[in-house]
């Protein structure tokens, strides 16, 4: 619905964005795409020629490899059963009627605008520090052995960190998924028989059964590339080497670039599945 | 002035052609009702004189100049929106005064007609409020005003009314006439209620599917419509058709009878059928007559006091005179 | 319809939440706490809640030895400077997808989407090789330009959304009152959107002020913003818990205001509008 004249406009106004991402698309990928191709060492001699798959291989073959496939699922599927069980849990709970209701919303939210390195940090220290972190105090007072968390727990560690920060996001979406069921329906089912826990199970739950996607799905983007928590805790020792680290490592640590480039190609091609899926959720809601 | 005049306007949407080759002529100061079903191009066609939507081909005229390619704000129409589209940041006096802001209209005349619109439209105690503190019924009339200080050569109205509750839709309809007269201007008003088309239009232009079916006064649209399409869209409650023997008796494929021009009685008629629903207006009664044999219902209308109950039979009778014969294209012959 | 439920059921509601909240916030709320006491008493056995002896000290000491300022300078500067210039960007296309849509529009909105789910990591190297050619490594501007790039999808897309909801009819009905294109967006469209442009800048100042990849990989001293400044106390030093934690309250504070008038944008804006 436009003429002619507002059209040639609206394209003349949406050409930066697009340039613009166009660009930071396309330069980067091509970029990694290529050195994914060579042998090169920007310290150690620099560009040594085409390897053709080579390093795709190394890289799928190095011993590093499946365990830094196994932490990312674990940390990945973890966090996510963590966060959206207590999610919902959460969410049901902040939307029945009590006293303080907003305030308590803010204390469920404020997590998710800490910083991660602050995040972490703090746990590391304050929480889970054996000599001075108040879990090891807990520890003591119930007369157990206090716990080396981020050596010897590393997994549920950094897995409580993250999930610590993720549980508001949850909450939040499943909050405004729940709020936006219309109350007559719960009203009908009651009025049909349906006990409390039928109707979570048969009303509720599918009723929130998109919000969960989404929220699965856009944790499961940032969460295969979560950084800073594992920078700060353990920097990728005692285990909790995630793809995206090791990535990193390769490139900025031991300056394996096109090593590392083969890896990210693989975390491109990982991230692009899960995006495709949540495009798609995306975009039939454009249509409605 | 507002002479409008379209010369085999065309406009279509990618493959979709919604009005084919199209002329017509709007007259200064006439008040036009365009006014057909829901998608027959009657809001397009509004839409393409305001300069909203490009014409595919044909020329516009205003006022013998072609305003085929000027921009909407160059064409010194008003239009009135049927969502009223004010705006909502602003006072109901800001909300009147901007077209003229734009035009460059300076302070000490814009008061002026700001403060006359507001007393010919009764909003003058409104005028410090935002639209949203403000009725169905005065937002309508802040569009109006809005409208009205532009000093616009025409009127584009598209379905002002439809988001009105009955009553003040009523009362509405009669302030715009009222206006009309009084302003002179050329108006384009755009509905689909055949009942605001007869009511308001000096000439109503009727379409479907972007074509104009017929066009003239409302009392020539109902005397002699030119085919069945018109002959049903126009009067209320709708024409009866008759198909099949009877006439044929009148030597046409269908006829068509106004429900106002049958009259009904308990002891003889020339058809006879039962009463369905009777419904009652007090003034009128619309009786629903089933088993004819005529139609599967015939609608009749009668005085407000006639008492058939539901199965009775009951006598009809046409007004020879009235009845409209068709053909087998729906044309109308005499 | 909300009915009424009883006050026992209430009163448990209540205090359940209000458990469960104070916990989940807890970790915060030590922070604070922790930073307001001495070093010592921030590692005392058993720990100490609220019967210490309140201190400034800590805040003193961070803002005097570490040059707080600087970071907090340059965490401004970045967050604020990629969220003002990607809204520049993002008006006028997010104005074009709501009003003049074409059949592209979609697909282009969901390309612009699919861009921010790029890993990070697998760009890495080329952009930071790119900076260095640019000589903008470890400078805000370039970081600028980073965080403004990775959250033009969704500026563009929050912005796309608020737009939708004016009807085209009142940019129409401008049009009809003789406004240009230009003055239709400075008056009608420009203030009409003002509560949406103002929730867009808001999620994405929070968004980039905790960004910790980019600012992390691309800064060392000079264009370091908070999140590094945070990072640099990761190896500890003595007694330090006191000190960190006053660091990180001064990081955390100003987003964690600004974020709680911001809870409803987060989830358009965080999901893309697939949960309303």
């Amino acid at each position: 619905m436009a003429t002619q004249h507002s059209r040639s406009a609206a394209r003349l106004m949406m050409a930066p964005a697009v340039i613009l991402l166009l660009g930071w698309m396309l330069v980067p990928l091509t970029m990694t795409l290529y050195f994914s191709f060579k042998k090169y060492l920007p310290m150690r001699g620099g560009d040594l020629g085409w390897v053709g798959f080579e390093n795709y291989i190394r890289f799928v073959t190095s011993s590093s490899f499946w365990p830094s496939v196994v932490t990312t699922l674990t940390i990945v599927g973890g966090v996510l059963l963590i966060t959206v069980v207590l999610g919902i849990f959460l969410a049901i709970l902040l939307n029945q009627p009590m006293w303080g209701q907003g305030i308590v919303r803010i204390l469920v939210i404020a997590p998710f605008f800490v910083m991660p390195t602050v995040s972490a940090l703090v746990w590391k220290n304050m929480f889970m520090d054996p000599n001075y972190g108040l879990l090891s105090y807990l520890w003591e007072f119930f007369g157990a052995q206090p716990v080396e968390w981020l050596s010897k727990a590393s997994m549920t560690s950094i897995i409580t960190i993250v999930s610590w920060q993720w549980l508001p996001f949850a909450t939040l979406i499943l909050l405004t998924a729940i709020q936006s069921l219309d109350s007559e329906q719960l009203e009908a089912a009651e009025m049909d028989g349906a006990s409390a826990p039928k109707r979570f199970a048969y009303i509720t739950l599918p009723h929130l059964g998109r919000a969960i996607t989404v929220v699965i799905l856009i944790q499961t983007i940032f969460l295969l590339s979560i950084f800073a928590e594992i920078f700060v805790t353990t920097g990728g020792a005692f285990g909790t080497k995630t793809l995206s680290y090791l990535i990193f490592q390769r490139v900025l640590e031991s300056q394996n670039v096109g090593l590392g480039s083969a890896g990210g190609v693989y975390a491109i091609i990982l991230a692009n599945i899960v995006a495709i899926f949540l495009m798609r959720i995306v975009g039939k809601n454009l249509d409605a | 002035m507002g002479r409008i005049t379209l010369d085999k306007v065309t406009k279509s949407f990618g493959d979709v052609n919604v009005i084919p080759p199209l002329d017509l002529t709007i007259n200064d100061g006439e008040f036009v009702v365009f006014v057909g079903p829901s998608g027959c191009g009657k809001s397009t066609l509004l839409r393409l004189i305001a300069g909203l939507e490009d014409v595919t081909s044909g020329q516009i005229r205003i006022d013998g100049e072609d305003a085929t390619n000027l921009p909407p704000a160059k064409r010194k129409l008003a239009m009135v929106f049927q969502s009223y589209a004010l705006y909502p940041h602003m006072s109901v006096r800001k909300n009147i005064a901007f077209p003229m802001k734009m035009a460059g209209v300076d302070e000490a005349e814009q008061k002026k007609r700001i403060e006359a619109a507001a007393k010919a439209l009764n909003l003058t105690d409104y005028l410090d409020r935002r639209p949203g503190q403000l009725s169905g019924g005065q937002r309508q009339r802040v569009a109006i005003g809005r409208a009205i200080v532009r000093e616009p050569s025409a009127f584009l109205f598209d379905e002002p009314l439809s988001n009105l509750d009955a009553a003040l839709r009523v009362n509405m309809r009669l302030e715009i006439s009222e206006l009309h007269n009084q302003l002179e201007t050329t108006m384009i008003y755009v509905t689909h209620d055949q009942v605001e088309a007869m009511t308001m239009a000096d000439k109503i232009v009727v379409l479907r599917a972007g074509h104009i079916e017929q066009v003239g006064s409302p009392l020539e649209l109902y005397r002699a419509p030119r085919n069945k399409f018109v002959a049903g869209f126009i009067g209320s409650p709708k024409m009866n058709f008759i198909e099949g023997a009877v006439a044929q008796q009148h030597g046409a494929e269908t006829i068509g009878i106004r429900p106002e021009h049958i009259t009904a009685s308990e002891t003889d008629g020339m058809w006879s059928g039962k009463v369905g629903v009777a419904e009652h207006l007090g003034s009128d009664t619309f009786l629903h007559v089933h088993d004819s044999g005529l139609a599967e219902t015939i609608t009749v209308r009668v005085n407000g006091e006639f008492s058939l109950r539901h199965g009775d039979t009951v006598y009809l009778t046409p007004e020879m005179d009235k009845v409209h014969k068709f053909d087998a294209q729906g044309l109308r012959f005499e | 319809m909300a009915r009424a439920v009883t006050t026992n059921r209430k009163i448990i509601n209540t205090a359940v939440a209000w458990g469960i909240g104070l916990l989940v916030f807890f970790p915060i709320l030590w922070t604070i706490l922790t930073s307001f006491k001495t070093e010592a008493q921030a590692i005392a056995d058993p720990p100490i809640f609220l019967g210490f002896d309140w201190t400034l000290e800590n805040y003193a000491v961070v803002m005097e030895r570490s040059d707080y300022g600087k970071y907090l300078w340059n965490s401004i500067v970045i967050a604020g400077g990629s969220t003002i210039l990607g809204i520049i960007i993002a008006v006028p296309a997010a104005w074009s997808m709501a009003f003049v849509p074409s059949k592209k529009t979609k697909d282009i909105l969901l390309w612009m989407l699919s861009t921010k789910m790029l890993p990070a990591v697998g760009v890495l190297y080329p952009i930071y090789l790119l900076f260095i050619k640019m000589g903008i490594l470890d400078s805000k501007i370039g970081l600028v330009i980073v965080l403004m790039l990775i959250n033009l999808p969704i500026i563009v897309w929050m912005l796309y959304t608020y737009f939708k909801e004016i009807p085209g009819e009142i940019l129409e009905a401008a049009r009809m009152d003789g406004a240009s294109l230009k003055e239709e967006v400075i008056y009608i469209l420009t203030p009409m959107a003002i509560p949406g442009i103002a929730s867009t800048l808001l999620l994405n100042v929070i968004l980039a002020w905790n960004e910790a990849f980019w600012t992390l990989n691309l800064t060392a001293a000079k264009a370091a913003p908070l999140t590094a400044f945070i990072a640099s106390y990761s190896s500890p030093e003595g007694l330090f818990y006191a000190k960190l934690s006053a660091a990180s309250t001064m990081a955390i504070a100003p987003i964690l205001i600004l974020g709680w008038f911001s809870q409803k944008q987060l989830v358009s804006g965080l999901t893309f509008g697939a949960v309303k």
